[in-house]
């Protein structure tokens, strides 16, 4: 199997190409949504410990909103599309003229909307994926959960935890226009991702090309 | 007083008057293990039910609830606990994402559950409080001087057990 601690830069300048479609294309079905410019920064490519999993959204305590999507097929891994409550309030409004609810939490209606938001991203995510890949790819049906993110994150680690002490993330982080929605795509491949993807693209395993 | 933080997959034991603490516990399973008598406290922060669903070399005892907890009555008779008197409590085994309750993967938080219960029994350790199942994140903090538990949760703020 490839093993993540040994590749080299040519590896994880692969993965974060994969970011960058699909983030990217992301990024744009969103700003169409919202009609707004959306930045995207550079996607960060990152073997770190489970720990460190959420430190890019805050921390483990910080309340974020989260859409996951499983992908199975030729490079099964976890998606999340995630959000804070701020920026989840202000696409709802931008989108769908959606009048904020006076409740602390978010209402049934928002909820259905905002899933039905992060359905269309990580699908538009994956789909570029796959087309630039020619893999087959199937995402799960999306869950929604508004809650602690090391919690919600530290689902995607349930299968690759078995594999070793180490996850890569494919983080992409992204701003609103008049920066009042901002969120992160996280990839989170399964250890068999990877060698089917570079198989698929000509690159080798592991060392420098 | 200190608070000692413990990572996913570790464990770790405090004396009174400091405190242990875990954050953002989805599917895994906070284990807390107390000595009243010596007011020692541990706490073990466990992903997966057993160390046989590892793949390869595994180094981190820390993850698996059957290897985390015996190591974990190991640490702490070896700080003066007495393992007969050790009592537990456990918090944590969400699921956090309840749509996708077919698949055994995603049913990882109840599996955790019950493998932890099972190692606590083979150990003759009482459970003497719970907080399990559901679908929020818990973060929790463990008070060595006093045994009491704090768990909280983003929906029904923080409660003692």
């Amino acid at each position: 199997m490839v093993s993540i601690d040994k590749f080299g830069d040519f590896q994880i300048d692969v993965l974060r190409e994969v970011g960058n479609i699909g983030a990217g294309h992301a990024a744009t079905a969103l700003s169409k949504l919202i009609q707004k410019e959306i930045d995207m920064k550079v996607p960060q490519v990152k073997i770190i410990t489970f720990d460190e999993i959420a430190d890019a959204v805050g921390g483990a305590e910080e309340l974020v909103v989260a859409i996951f999507l499983r992908v199975e097929g030729e490079c099964p891994g976890n998606m999340f599309f995630i959000v804070d409550l701020g920026s989840a309030r202000n696409l709802l409004k931008q989108l769908i003229g959606m009048e904020e609810s006076q409740e602390e939490m978010l209402s049934e209606l928002e909820i259905s909307a905002l899933h039905e938001i992060g359905n269309i991203l990580a699908g538009s995510y994956l789909s570029s994926l796959s087309d630039f890949t020619k893999l087959n790819l199937q995402p799960s049906v999306p869950a929604l959960a508004i809650d602690m993110a090391g919690a919600i994150l530290s689902y995607g680690l349930i299968e690759l935890c078995r594999a070793g002490d180490y996850v890569l993330t494919i983080d992409t982080a992204f701003l609103g226009g008049e920066q009042d929605v901002n969120g992160h795509f996280f990839l989170i491949p399964d250890p068999d991702f990877f060698e089917k993807l570079f198989v698929a693209l000509g690159v080798p395993l592991n060392g420098d090309y | 007083m200190e608070i000692i933080k413990i990572g996913m997959a570790d464990l770790g034991v405090a004396h009174s008057p400091d405190r242990l603490r875990t954050t953002g516990l989805g599917s895994c399973v906070g284990v807390v293990l107390y000595d009243q008598v010596k007011r020692i406290a541990g706490m073990a922060h466990v992903m997966l039910p057993e160390s046989s669903l590892g793949k390869g070399n595994e180094t981190n005892i820390g993850k698996y609830a059957d290897t985390a907890i015996p190591q974990l009555i190991k640490e702490m008779v070896a700080v003066g606990a007495s393992a007969y008197n050790l009592t537990a409590k456990l918090a944590g085994g969400a699921q956090m994402f309840s749509f996708l309750g077919g698949n055994d993967t995603m049913r990882i938080g109840p599996r955790n559950v019950d493998a932890c219960k099972a190692i606590l029994e083979q150990n003759h350790i009482k459970i003497v409080a719970e907080d399990t199942g559901g679908n929020c994140g818990r973060t929790i903090e463990m008070d060595a001087e006093t045994g009491i538990l704090q768990i909280r949760t983003v929906n029904q703020g923080v409660k003692e057990v």
